[in-house]
């Protein structure tokens, strides 16, 4: 069970969030103009890292905010909470 | 050496102490024609088929750990083939096919059995859903059919079907054959297989790199040397993504936990596989009579071969509501495997970006069942530098073109 650091409520259980997927992933800013390769990678490709990955949860049976995790996949360590919007504090690494 | 009867007797009179090993554990080579990364049940398939359909025998399996350590090992051995589309439906049923001879072809013993696969629908909306995916599937000639609630409970007495449960039974796809093999014998059979056609199964080697110049694959480091090939297939499930980074291209998988558990062993009690996507559970009992219980994923996306206690807790209150009479039945072991997930729940299997480097991966909580028919239709796609006819729609350009193929409906909690 993870046990994860919401700004707004502090310590909570895993199974109080719901997981986001992928962090920073920038919706097209003109969409009209993207090509079917960009789109593409904007709607299906992932970096799926192992290692460091950064991504988004949700306080679902909480307070209902988002909020960004700096997690390892490996071990399952959390290295940081930051808000949306935010640059991430620590940089992911790893494979994949 | 053949087994049969005979051999079991010769070897019996020196009390089974002098069986020879089922393949040969050689050091690698320093070049191959063709090198196959992943050692579970889909790489070693592509390595067997390669050697039997297409006589390309100077190949090497790479294995990072030991044969069928992966998902292969960790699976809970649900095989079927009643997928929704077509194109699917033609490549599951391959694979079921194939498992059907596979015993004979391997000379040795899967342990396949037909027990029968039945899918429940708990709601009005399940009920038609189920009714129109039987439908698709009995034109595409594939058996499946539609049980009334007086025909489960009569095939599976054990089941609640009390009208007044929270989750009532209303109906129930049944594919007969259906059923699970023992996972560790396809893993073994088709290893023992491919080494007599002469490919190195190489173990405890993690390919670390590929290297290409030109858009072509040119070998791949090791924990054990550089080796050169001319081309190169990756079946590595959960570490898809991993390779693919080092080759240079992204994918559109995540590597998810998917957890498994089993009970303490007791009689014969259930013969066939249950599964219910509404409430996240499905149950078989394997020939040692442990109850082997699986569900969805865990939602956060992992490699660490482990999950969260909640989607068990979750998993087993599904199974009570199920199946009363086995809430006083003790867990026994529990594990995790990782699973490559794809947005349509569907595999990929073809060409990448780079020339001559193949990826077989996207089998997500599923891929058991296509073992030996991935195996077979990679091997082609290798060997002629072109999809097998089954394969043509898998491809990694799909996600480019927008023709997924959306087969959540049957691969989502059911495996
Ligand atoms: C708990 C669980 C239950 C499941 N239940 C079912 C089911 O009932 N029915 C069904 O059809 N499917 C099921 N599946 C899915 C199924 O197990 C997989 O889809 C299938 O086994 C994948 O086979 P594979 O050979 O591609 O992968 P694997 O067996 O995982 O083999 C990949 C191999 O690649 C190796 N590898 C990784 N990286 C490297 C590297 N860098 N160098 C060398 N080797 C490397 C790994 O060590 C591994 O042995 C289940 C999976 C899990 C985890
Ligand atoms: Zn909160």
């Amino acid at each position: 069970m993870l046990l994860i650091h919401c700004p707004w409520c502090g310590p909570r259980n895993e199974d109080e969030f719901s997981y986001g997927g992928e962090a920073h992933i920038v919706r097209p800013a003109a969409p009209e103009a993207e090509s079917d390769a960009q789109w593409a990678d904007y709607l299906f490709m992932r970096t799926n890292r192992k290692g460091l990955n950064l991504e988004r949860w949700v306080h679902t049976h909480g307070c209902g905010r988002w909020f960004n995790v700096a997690r390892d996949t490996v071990t399952h360590r959390i290295e940081a909470v930051y808000g949306m919007g935010e640059a991430p504090p620590v940089q992911s690494r790893g494979g994949g | 050496m053949k087994y049969s009867i005979f051999s079991l007797l010769r070897n019996a009179f020196s009390y089974h102490e002098n069986w020879p090993a089922a393949w040969r554990s050689p050091d690698p080579r320093s070049a191959y024609d063709v090198v196959i990364v992943g050692g579970g049940g889909h790489g070693l398939a592509t390595a067997y088929y390669l050697a039997r359909n297409h006589r390309i025998t100077n190949v090497a399996v790479l294995e990072k750990g030991w044969l069928g350590g992966g998902n292969t090992g960790r699976n809970t051995t649900i095989i079927r083939s009643n997928y929704l589309w077509d194109e699917s439906a033609h490549l599951y049923e391959h694979a079921l096919r194939l498992y059907e001879g596979l015993s004979r072809d391997l000379n040795y013993n899967i342990m396949l059995s037909q027990r029968g696969v039945l899918n429940l629908a708990h709601n009005l909306g399940d009920l038609r859903e189920l009714s129109r995916r039987v439908n698709a599937i009995r034109l595409n000639g594939i058996d499946s059919e539609i049980l009334n609630p007086a025909e489960i409970k009569a095939m599976v007495p054990i089941l609640n079907t009390s009208p007044s449960s929270r989750y009532p039974v209303l109906g129930a796809s049944l594919q007969r054959r259906g059923g699970t093999a023992r996972h560790d014998a396809v893993a073994w059979g088709l290893a023992r297989g491919a080494d007599a056609r002469g490919v190195d199964i190489i173990q405890n080697c993690e390919v670390t790199g590929i290297r290409h110049s030109g858009g072509a694959v040119e070998g791949v480091e090791t924990t054990r040397g550089y080796i050169r090939t001319k081309k190169v297939g990756v079946v590595v499930a959960g570490h898809a993504s991993v390779l693919a980074e080092m080759a240079g291209f992204r994918l559109p998988v995540e590597s998810h936990p998917l957890q498994a558990l089993v009970s303490e062993p007791i009689k014969p009690i259930h013969h066939c596989v249950v599964m219910s996507n509404a409430v996240h559970v499905y149950v078989s009992q394997s020939d040692k009579g442990e109850l082997v219980i699986g569900a969805g994923i865990d939602a956060y996306h992992s490699y660490a071969q482990r999950g969260s206690l909640p989607v068990i807790e979750e998993q087993m209150g599904a199974l009570i509501e199920l199946f009363p009479i086995f809430s006083r039945l003790r867990m026994l072991r529990q594990w995790g495997g990782i699973v490559d997930v794809c947005p349509d729940a569907s595999p990929i299997i073809g060409k990448t970006p780079v020339r001559n480097l193949y990826f077989n991966c996207g089998w997500g909580t599923g891929g058991f069942k296509a073992t030996p028919g991935s195996g077979w239709v990679f091997a082609h796609t290798i060997a002629h530098d072109t999809p097998h006819p089954l394969n043509a729609a898998f491809t990694l350009e799909r996600f480019t073109s927008g023709a997924l193929i959306d087969e959540h409906g049957a691969a989502a909690v059911a495996h």
